[in-house]
């Protein structure tokens, strides 16, 4: 049986398109148990409807990136934060 | 020849007028899933309507199944673009649900086991729109298509028949469900391309 869903790195295109940096390398905090670790890690279903990201130790729901014509919508009331690592 | 000809070519425009906008046909049954499959034993599953005065009836598996069963034959239509023709189904009607809730709300927001929801207008689920579907193709509704039972409302794209189907709240205001509040249209008429907010 194939996985239900892919991991985090599935991510990075698509967020790719959004974001000047790599998200999936960001330090994510799920809003529902406080689970925290890299964006990368995260249990990804999809890509359609959207990209649903789910967390690995509760599997709430931390991300959702939907995708139409001209236009992306992301939801990430399910990250408390993302601790990105920037240039000084 | 003629007789021939035109034969077929009728076929296939009554196809394409079962077809809408920007909608291909499949013969497979696609799965699209946003979450893990649940898997709900019979003997735990219910399905409530909760009205907007707090009033909750309930079903168990086995009252559920006791109600008188249709057999609809609906053609439904993904947002993801695909359409499947003649699906046929069996489950209670919407209609022999509702029978007893007095309720003046407009909205319903369908819930699912494991989370999933998904808003309509309470009109669309009545009057012989929608169903509570436990049957596919003449077998038991298989868990990666929304068994135990799952909504059937076909004349809206099938995001709309939630999988996994746990109950419906009535209220009096309307309240977007999961795809709706991340950019899908909040009612999704698949004849009039309803794909995107603001389509």
């Amino acid at each position: 049986m194939t996985a239900e869903y892919l991991d985090g790195n599935a991510l990075a295109g698509p967020l790719g398109e959004i974001f000047a940096v790599d998200v999936t390398a960001a330090t994510g905090r799920c809003a529902n148990c406080g689970l925290t670790g890299p964006v990368a890690s995260l249990h990804v279903y999809g890509p359609d409807p959207g990209l649903v990201a789910r967390c690995p130790g509760c599997d709430e729901v931390v991300l959702r990136l939907v995708r139409g014509p001209g236009t992306a919508w992301l939801d990430l009331r399910g990250a408390v934060s993302l601790r990105l690592d920037v240039p000084e | 020849m003629n007789i021939i000809s035109r034969g077929f070519r009728g076929r296939q425009r009554r196809d394409d007028d079962r077809l809408p906008p920007g909608q291909y046909l499949v013969e497979d049954f696609p799965v699209l899933s946003a979450g893990p499959t649940p898997r709900v034993p019979l003997d735990r599953w219910e399905f409530t309507i909760d009205t907007e005065t707090g009033r909750t009836h309930r079903w168990s598996w086995e009252e559920f199944t006791a109600l008188p069963m249709e057999t609809p034959t609906v053609d439904i239509h993904c947002v993801t673009k695909w359409s499947k023709l003649d699906t046929t189904w069996e489950g209670v009607s919407l209609d022999v649900l509702f029978d007893d809730v007095e309720s003046a709300a407009e909205y319903a927001l369908v819930h699912s086991y494991g989370g999933y929801t998904t808003n309509l207008p309470l009109e669309d689920l009545l009057d012989g729109q929608a169903w509570l579907v436990h049957r596919f193709d003449g077998e038991e509704l298989e868990p990666r298509h929304g068994g135990p039972a799952r909504l059937l409302v076909p004349h809206l794209y099938f995001w709309k028949s939630a999988k996994w189907v746990r109950g419906i709240r009535l209220l009096d205001e309307d309240w977007p469900g999961f795809w709706e509040t991340a950019g899908y249209h909040n009612y999704g008429d698949p004849w009039r391309e309803q794909r995107y907010e603001g389509d």
